[in-house]
């Protein structure tokens, strides 16, 4: 599943050039430029993506790793 | 009219309504200090204590800056609705896949290994000190102008709403700049002074509703005001349509090569330290899925507001396109409350953003200088902390006399700024996912990249030709963003130098690549 998601990313990325529309005024429920509103709604596909990501491909075995104890000689200088 | 006959017809309100914001922020500062834990590690990373909201909140509140509402309002004015996909959509994507690629990683690391800064990780992924060195002046050198940017557009903007409110004191009768960063500063600084990065990370949380709701309310009322959205659109429609669609406003190659701009946010040092404030990694899970939807609702207001503004025909103030959202709240509202209140959301925005960068730059000095020289072990933890402190005062007062004296073009630095970083990029991505990545590499790539950022930016903004400052508008080399050409010229540096250097250490591999745990 995560393959579907990292795919879907690089569809967005593609789509996010939208040749498309580039020399379209038409206003979308008559006030929206229709460029604005793909791009609205380009970011709440990213949000949904983001969403999917992180139900799919969340690095979950980063937290455990963060959360063992290792040698203080490894430390930074705050703690 | 005597200057003394027009301050009477004046109102106040909007500096009583800004007063009232910022006696609010003092009282906030004053609750986040009785948080604050007493240690080090509260005060420069909020002992990796803050859960999901205030996470998010204080990421989008310290990405977005002023830039975000009246320079959304300018550019959408100057170069029409193209400006959203530009900046807005792009950060969506971008900004969130670096928070789940680099955020989340780093902070596991930045846990792990007790990093409270951005250099410290460099310095054991690199194993190497003098990186350290390299990257520390560069990174406060790239910071300075967006704080200085910061307390500029404020005094600019109080400047502009309190002309002739004070003909008795100051000249012209407005504020002057000086005071309104010398405010600023002080605010600022009173509530991270005591609570350090856990104090900025409450502030940004209410300075971030404040901008999102104010900028909300803007949008509506101008609507209101032009006859509602459909009229309005249709006003521009008829008479600014090139600002409707993107054609010779926005060429394709420019759009394109900004998408790399985004990933500035890898190589900010003061995000650095607020994605280590995470309880944990599950807290990323709301800024990674929020963060497209909340630049939605804050730029799509914006981008409407700057193409209806020249539809209805209002002109850009003495040509300063970004005092374009003030003067259609001005001519459209008049209403001294609303003008107050879209100040105040100015100012939170500004000042969001500045107190992390406060706290990062103090923490860079105590950490990746001071005690990396001299030792841990010489300094109490509440030396640390004094130390701290006292440096982040150093950094707010170097900031506020450097604002007194501006270099020109400061509000052009802002671009390169952010360029800057992102050509930083390639460096911080191959500490996380490239074994064979060399200090070598890295330090060529690092001193690559600066010497031809430094060649455009002279060609840009230090001694431009005659026919640069004729056209204006975002410099491009060859139609692109000139990151393209920093980006292009570091990953490649580090790529080929890393290939022909002496690999790291297998411990150090093992170090930053085995991520199981047991």
């Amino acid at each position: 599943m995560s393959w579907v998601v990292w795919g879907l990313v690089i569809l967005l990325a593609i789509l996010h050039h939208d040749v498309w529309f580039w020399d379209n005024r038409t206003l979308v429920f008559g006030f929206l430029p229709i460029g604005l509103f793909y791009h609205a709604v380009f970011s709440i596909a990213c949000a949904i993506v983001w969403a999917m990501a992180v139900k799919f491909a969340w690095p979950s075995h980063l937290e455990e790793w963060a959360d063992e104890i290792v040698p203080t000689s490894d430390s930074g200088t705050a703690e | 009219m005597t200057i003394a006959q027009a301050a009477a017809n004046v109102s106040l309100i909007p500096i009583y309504v800004i007063g009232v914001y910022l006696a609010l922020l003092l009282l906030l500062g004053v609750f986040s200090a009785r948080l604050f834990r007493g240690t080090s590690a509260d005060y420069f990373v909020a002992s990796r204590s803050i859960g999901p909201f205030l996470l998010l909140m204080s990421v989008f509140g310290t990405t977005m800056t002023a830039f975000a509402l009246v320079g959304s309002t300018g550019k959408a004015f100057e170069s029409g609705i193209g400006v959203y996909g530009l900046m807005a959509s792009s950060s969506g994507l971008v900004h969130s896949l670096v928070f789940f690629f680099i955020g989340i990683k780093l902070w596991a690391i930045g846990k792990r290994y007790n990093y409270v800064t951005q250099i410290q990780f460099f310095r054991a992924r690199f194993e190497s000190n003098a990186l350290g060195y390299l990257l520390f002046p560069i990174l406060v050198g790239l910071v300075i102008p967006y704080l200085l940017i910061g307390l500029l557009g404020a005094g600019a903007t109080v400047a502009a709403i309190s002309r002739g409110m004070f003909p008795d004191i100051f000249e012209g009768g407005s504020i002057p700049g000086w005071l309104t960063g010398l405010v600023i500063c002080s605010v600022v600084l009173f509530y991270i002074f005591f609570g350090g990065l856990r104090s900025a990370a409450w502030a940004n949380a209410f300075q971030t509703i404040v901008f999102m709701i104010t900028g909300v309310i803007a949008f509506t009322l101008i609507s209101q005001a032009l006859g509602g959205v459909t009229e309005a659109s249709s006003q521009t429609l008829a008479n600014a349509p090139d600002l409707l669609a993107r054609e010779g406003m926005i060429g394709h190659a420019q759009f394109l090569t900004y998408m790399l701009v985004p990933l500035s946010v890898g190589m900010f040092p003061h995000l650095f330290q607020h994605w280590l404030t995470a309880k944990s990694a599950k807290t990323f899970r709301l800024t990674v899925i929020a963060h497209p939807l909340f630049i939605m609702i804050v730029w799509v207001p914006c981008i409407l507001i700057g193409v209806w503004a020249m539809g209805e025909g209002i002109t850009a103030p003495r040509g300063n396109v970004n005092a374009v959202l003030g003067a259609t709240v001005g001519r459209l509202l008049h209403d001294p409350f609303m003008t107050g209140l879209l100040t105040a959301g100015i100012l939170a925005a500004i000042m969001s953003s500045l107190d992390s960068q406060f706290v990062c730059l103090g923490s860079m000095f105590t950490n990746d200088i001071v005690i990396h020289a001299t030792g841990r072990d010489r300094f109490t933890d509440r030396q640390i902390i004094m130390m701290g402190r006292m440096f982040i005062v150093f950094v707010v007062a170097i900031t506020f006399v450097f604002s007194l004296f501006p270099p020109p073009k400061i509000f052009n630095l802002a671009v390169w700024c952010f360029s800057g970083f992102a050509s930083l990029f390639p460096i911080v991505f191959a500490a996380l996912y490239w074994k064979r990545v060399t200090k070598t590499g890295a330090i060529a790539s690092i001193l690559a990249m600066t010497v031809v950022w430094f060649v455009l930016f002279y060609q840009d903004v230090i001694n431009p030709s005659a026919e640069r400052i004729a056209e204006g508008g975002d410099y491009l080399v060859w139609g692109m963003m000139p990151v393209a050409i920093t980006f292009a010229v570091s990953s490649l540096t580090l790529v080929v130098v890393s290939l022909i250097t002496k690999p790291p250490s297998e411990s150090t591999i093992e170090k930053f690549f085995d991520l199981k745990a047991g």
